[in-house]
């Protein structure tokens, strides 16, 4: 058994060290907001927080997460939400971000993570935080604007 | 004729009221408008009164819209939701939305006479028949209000979902509901407007209206497929022969059975699968198959090759005539200029964000099929003819798919079979989920097609065009489908040459011919289809035209175009928000291009900015885009799918094309199919033309010129033509 701890709440897993986190948390916990893109760190679409840092949880192995908490989208925006998941859900449906939707948790962990660290990211700062999240519907200009408008709402 | 009429195969349906009434009418029993609703559903669903196939009320106050377009992103729940909210005067918090089951007798795509999306119709075919939905269930409403009353009709006044009578009374939809549900029918008085006009819009066309969408996609709660979790299921992962049309020879699973959690392996007509009860044991039981292929009836040709004989199609005369207008040939002589070129396009993914999946069940003589289905009038027999059951018994229950841009409605119903299949050779009732991975998704065909084109075209000494010969060699996508008697015409798919066939220019003599070739590669639509070739070269040859008459882009556009209204409000629209100067030269090191084109009765034009990089790279600083869509539904939706096509549009003609060596696909994963990531996209501005003419499509216009106003504007930066994509590494210098 693993022990995992996870939006704030401790779980145990019956499952390989070698498993990728991703799919501990989609089919062993049952949260399925963290999506499966393309298994390899390409896209972004699996981002969860370990530790407050934005990883990759398809290349993330369980075994090696130890004691770190780990943040999905569900505890981000939850009753629990940080101040930067509410001031970055808050910022996308303000801006009507979404398209298909898929890719948006991952690009929320990724937003929230970098706020968490910049609190006035620019542009520049915006694309090197997120270029690793795909997002196939090009919803890229109302990320960036939602990023910025997050950045607001947490000033105030 | 339009793919739409090509699928639809002749007359538009009625989509008059009367004609609503007869397809309502079509289910059989009190489905028809304001009639009473199915009581067993009233019963089951707490009280929940369903009024017509589309609308519901409940007790609460809370209307459901029944959404019969599958959401990919493109926005037809938001949509179809704002057309029943304005003919109810809801107000927008007491919308709800679900998926339409598969019937195609009362939720058919009334362009496609099946039950579908596609061909960027989803508002526009529903635009008469949900509205008129929302206004019956309405009238229904009031009367039950009225009656109770015993005020007149006419009196009662709705607003933001509530109803109210001058003398005070006042009342929600979910008081009335069960009561309306009991008047007779019909509802209303016959002569009345079915629905409203459009000076009375209070959401239609409106700012300021949200996404319905937006709470569940921002907190991880929407379901996809890939969420989809039923007792018992297993999930199973399948090994694909590496090469088209490859066949199993023999397999070892000893390897694989000892994954633990695998359950199953099973042989089917796609491949081998292997069965798991995680999503992470199958794919490593799968990776731990041996199996040898069998490639005897498989391609074996590189895209290399087929590309060459494409060229090697459009240097002859084509097989067949696609437009001939005028005389081509006496177009030419007495020419002033002669301008010629040939193009190559290579084969597409869609690579959507969700790579493809189904989870399909067989039990007690059923199928039960759960995932994003965009072609249920497809899907459904398919699953059908597998399982050995007939159509009735396969039900599907659509879910939110995470992208398609046309993967998901495919005339084999490909990955559907492949559920269905496994399924079935499981020889047990637990549903299955089949999962693929990106790898699986990137290697699994269905492709836009590969395309030569090849232009010869004529100016007169006053620098308009004269003669325009225009070949196209390619993959049909209709050819050896079911639907290729009604699509292939005289041989020529329409979608082949749709955008080109039809050039709106004014050209007195035009030819457009097509020669199709064969491969073992399976193509698709991609999002806007034939376009995606057709009007880079129909876009960029006009630039080259302009160019050699000594004419401004635009004004030789417009002049060409005069007959067009909408093509020179759309046009004239982008080249004022985007400042264009008629005759100025960019700054060394910018350029700028522009295109405007015509796909799913939508006009968009682009004008596009670029910087040509130190290291000779491009890179696109600003699009601006005119659209002439009809009336705008909800204009968020609208900017937001033109901004999209833009980045999908320009991910693809930067870097992206599926390659194949000796028949095996070299791309697998977003490291060699990258696609656009943020820092590529520019800023993108849109603006519509207004009018209140029936919307036309949205989902798809803004992909098509997005690469020819790229390619143009490279061209006014470096001096050099952009007419093989995608840009890939090349290098530029500037002018």
């Amino acid at each position: 058994m693993i022990k995992l701890k996870i939006n704030g709440e401790e779980r145990s897993v019956d499952v390989d060290a070698d498993t990728p986190l991703l799919w501990v948390i989609r089919d062993e916990i049952g949260l399925t907001g963290t999506k499966f893109g393309c298994g390899q760190a390409l896209c972004g679409a699996c981002t969860v927080h370990m530790d407050g840092q934005a990883v990759r949880s398809c290349q993330t192995m369980v075994g090696d997460v130890g004691d770190a908490q780990i943040v999905t989208i569900e505890g981000l925006v939850g009753a629990n939400a940080t101040p930067e998941g509410k001031a970055v859900q808050a910022a996308w449906r303000a801006l009507d971000v979404v398209q298909c939707g898929y890719c948006q948790s991952g690009q929320m962990m990724s937003a929230a993570a970098l706020l968490a660290e910049n609190k006035k990211p620019t542009d520049e700062d915006i694309n090197a935080a997120l270029d690793g999240n795909v997002c196939r519907c090009a919803t890229y200009q109302r990320i960036r604007a939602a990023v910025h408008d997050a950045a607001r709402r947490l000033e105030a | 004729m339009s793919i739409q009429d090509r699928i639809r195969g002749g007359a538009p349906l009625d989509m008059s009221r009367r004609g609503f009434l007869a397809i309502a009418g079509g289910a059989g029993v009190g489905l028809m408008v304001g009639l009473k609703p199915l009581p067993a559903e009233a019963e089951a669903a707490g009280g929940v009164v369903q009024f017509n196939p589309f609308v519901k009320v409940a007790p609460d106050g809370a209307i459901t819209v029944v959404v019969k377009h599958l959401d990919m992103g493109q926005g037809p729940t938001t949509g179809l939701a704002t057309l029943i909210a304005e003919e109810m005067d809801a107000d927008w918090s007491q919308m709800r939305t679900e998926f339409a089951p598969a019937d195609a007798n009362l939720y058919a795509n009334l362009v496609f006479k099946a039950q579908g999306t596609g061909g960027s119709t989803a508002m526009a075919n529903s635009w008469e028949q949900y509205r008129t939905a929302g206004a019956a269930a309405r009238a229904a409403l009031v009367k039950a209000a009225a009656d109770k009353w015993q005020v007149a009709q006419g009196e009662i006044v709705v607003d933001k979902g509530v109803l109210s009578h001058p003398s005070g009374k006042r009342g929600t939809y979910g008081e009335f509901a069960e009561a309306a549900a009991k008047l007779p029918a019909p509802i209303g008085a016959p002569q009345e407007t079915p629905y409203k006009d459009a000076a009375k819009f209070k959401l239609i066309g409106k700012e300021g209206l949200h996404r319905i969408d937006n709470d569940p996609k921002t907190d991880g709660t929407a379901i996809y497929t890939q969420d989809v979790k039923l007792p018992g299921m297993l999930v199973a992962a399948v090994a694909h022969p590496p090469r088209f049309g490859g066949k199993v020879k023999s397999f070892d699973d000893s390897e694989a059975r000892k994954v633990k959690g695998v359950e199953k392996v099973v042989q089917i007509p796609q491949g081998v699968a292997v069965l798991a009860r995680n999503t992470w044991a199958a794919f490593k039981g799968r990776d731990a198959l041996k199996v040898e292929w069998d490639d005897s009836g498989a391609e074996m040709r590189g895209s290399e090759q087929m590309l060459k004989e494409a060229r090697e199609a459009v240097s002859k005369p084509g097989a067949a005539v696609a437009t001939n207008k005028g005389a081509v040939a006496a177009g030419f002589e007495g020419a002033a200029k002669v301008v010629e070129a040939e193009y190559t396009f290579p084969y597409l993914a869609h690579a959507a964000m969700e790579p493809l999946n189904c989870v399909a069940q067989i039990k007690d003589g059923a199928v039960k099929l759960t995932f994003g289905s965009q072609f249920q009038s497809i899907d459904q027999p398919t699953a059908a003819a597998i399982a050995g059951v007939t159509p009735d018994k396969v039900t599907i229950e659509t879910v939110w798919a995470g992208g398609s841009f046309g993967r998901r409605a495919v005339p084999t119903a490909d990955y559907v079979a492949e559920a269905v299949a496994i399924a079935k050779a499981s020889g047990g009732d637990a549903p299955v989920k089949l999962v693929w991975t990106r790898d699986d998704d990137t290697k699994g065909g269905y492709y836009r097609p590969f395309y030569a084109h090849r232009v010869r075209a004529a100016i007169g000494a006053d620098g308009m065009p004269v003669a325009w010969e225009h070949r196209i060699a390619g993959q049909s996508i209709f050819a050896g489908t079911a639907l290729e008697a009604m699509a292939v015409k005289d041989g020529v798919d329409e979608t082949s040459v749709e955008g080109a066939s039809n050039l709106a220019y004014a050209v007195p003599n035009l030819r457009v011919e097509l020669t199709t070739l064969k491969a073992g590669v399976p193509v698709l639509w991609w999002r806007s289809v034939g376009h995606t070739h057709t009007a880079h070269v129909v876009e960029t040859m006009i630039d080259e035209l302009a160019h050699a008459a000594g004419k401004d882009p635009v004004e030789y556009r417009l002049a060409l175009l005069k007959d067009k209204p909408r093509h020179l409000a759309a046009l004239k629209l982008a080249a004022e928000k985007a400042g264009w100067a008629p005759g100025s030269k960019p700054e060394k090191g910018k350029g700028r291009g522009v295109a405007v084109h015509e796909s799913f009765n939508t006009i968009v034009a682009e004008v596009v900015d670029v910087t040509i990089t130190k290291d000779g790279g491009v890179k696109v600083d600003r699009v601006v885009a005119g659209v002439e869509c009809g009336t705008v539904i909800n204009p968020d939706v609208v900017r937001a799918q033109v901004e999209g096509g833009v980045g999908f549009g320009l991910g693809a003609a930067l870097r992206n094309a599926i390659t194949l060596e000796d028949g095996v696909v070299q791309q697998a994963n977003f490291d060699t199919y990258e696609p656009l990531r943020m820092s590529d996209m520019p800023k993108v501005e849109v603006y519509t033309v207004p009018s209140d003419a029936k919307p036309t499509g949205i989902g798809e216009p803004g992909v098509p010129p997005l690469a020819p106003a790229l390619a143009n504007a490279i061209f006014s930066a470096t001096g050099k033509r952009v007419r093989d994509l995608p840009l890939g590494d090349q290098k530029f210098t500037t002018a």
